[in-house]
């Protein structure tokens, strides 16, 4: 045996024998929910251990009225939909990006936002509209490219600033009616840009121990191993266990640059409402780059699809083995909300990885 | 989505840099990371790089990666 795998046995052990009363561990990240099936750690837990999946899949929070408004952006003349590719098969009430595509539209594919400075450049008749998807690791990428658009001039540009922030939302996560989180496995990569000491909220507000964890097997066992551990001692703190990416303090260039091209303002988020402060608009001196008044677009709150429970699914409050349309009428080639979806979500992670 | 995947970082001018990642190179954005250096692993989340990180964790990193989500392509 080499030495990760004494270390995950020594792990299991520890969980096993600490764990003797129930204990639910929230992830919040969505590569989190896919890293813990492909590794087999759920299989590894005792039954004590209930792993929950929470919001932290961007494309998934994403609301039905703020996808419909992509689409209808998609139907103007002259627009250029820029989008990741994670989006384009989401269903809104009237279609998915990827049916408007098929049908004429110029939606356009970005592995990185900052692809659009250039695509504006060559094609200037044309409106470029960037979909502003994305959590703390993600925004400060759009409001680079935001800046960079206003410092070169470039005025065929716009923001669907649909940002939203997973430190806003650790209010309503810590108080989702009917789920009791013991702990929280915090997202590493959200954590590298706002810093560990953001979450100590956490343990002084609600008394809700919080674990900052890498990707590999180790990083989660050892997390829920702590998490466990300090479940025991009535101890709750943050610890920050991805210490060779994240620093306690995050990536401060990271987020000045957000605080110079955005301000706060509310978010709808699937499953959860209207959080107020959560989202990111443009600040006034980047206002010009706004899609919605540019383009005069009208969002509208709409229902969800009937029968979906994307919207339960996030919060953790259901599994997606419990909705009546998981693997059924929901799979992931005709995908009937986010969560089946998006690479991350994780009606899709259950359905890659069902018995 | 906030997978993040680590390259080394060749070339830089101002906040434009070029990666390499298995023979693959790739132009990137330094806007959030001005302080790397020509030789550094950065990684990299749509396009931008976001952080430093030692050799071996880059390393378990693509490792890790390449078992659970079979893509560490740039």
């Amino acid at each position: 045996m080499n030495d990760k795998v004494i270390l995950a046995k020594e792990l299991q052990a520890k969980i096993a024998a600490n764990a003797k009363e129930q204990i639910t561990i929230m992830e919040v990240c969505g590569t989190h929910t896919h890293a813990l099936f492909a590794h087999g750690i759920r299989s590894m837990l005792p039954p004590t251990v209930n792993l929950i999946s929470g919001p932290g899949c961007p494309v998934c929070v994403t609301s039905q009225g703020d996808i419909d408004a992509m689409v209808s952006l998609s139907e103007k003349s002259d627009v250029a939909v820029c989008t990741f590719g994670d989006m384009m098969r989401v269903p809104g009430t009237k279609g998915t990006l990827q049916q408007a595509r098929s049908e004429g539209a110029d939606i356009r594919l970005m592995y990185s936002p900052f692809d659009v400075i250039s695509w504006a450049k060559k094609e200037s008749q044309k409106q470029f509209v960037l979909v502003g998807i994305g959590f703390e690791t993600t925004t400060p990428s759009f409001a680079a490219t935001i800046k960079a658009a206003k410092s070169e001039g470039i005025k065929n540009i716009s923001l669907l600033s649909l940002h939203k922030s997973v430190i806003a939302a650790l209010d309503p996560l810590a108080n989702i009616p009917g789920v009791s989180v013991d702990g929280l496995m915090l997202p590493g990569h959200v954590t590298s840009i706002v810093g560990a000491d953001a979450f100590k909220v956490l343990p002084e507000k609600y008394g809700i121990p919080g674990v900052v964890t890498g990707f590999e097997a180790l990083d989660m066992l050892a997390s829920i191993e702590a998490l466990v551990r300090m479940k025991i001692s009535g101890k709750p703190k943050i610890i920050n266990q991805y210490t060779r990416v994240v620093k306690s303090f995050g990536n401060p260039v990271a987020m000045k640059m957000i605080d110079e091209v955005f301000s706060p303002c509310d978010s709808n988020w699937r499953g959860m409402g209207v959080l107020p402060g959560s989202g990111l608009m443009l600040a006034d001196k980047y206002k010009e780059f706004d899609a919605v008044s540019r383009f005069d677009l009208k969002i509208i709150d709409v229902p969800e699809p009937d029968g979906c429970i994307c919207g339960q699914v996030i919060t953790g409050s259901m599994r997606p083995t419990q909705c009546p349309l998981f693997a059924t009428s929901c799979t992931p080639t005709s995908p009937v909300g986010p969560c089946m979806v998006s690479g991350e979500g994780t009606c899709s992670a259950y359905y890659k990885y069902r018995e | 989505m906030c997978l993040a995947i680590p390259a080394r970082l060749v070339e830089k001018k101002d906040n434009a840099g070029v990666v390499e990642l298995g023979g693959v190179r790739r132009d990137i954005r330094l806007d959030l990371l001005p302080d790397a250096k020509i030789g550094d692993f950065v990684l990299l989340h749509t396009g931008f790089a976001i952080e430093i990180v030692e050799e071996q964790t880059a390393k378990d990193m693509l490792e890790t990666i390449d078992q659970a989500f079979g893509d560490c392509t740039l």
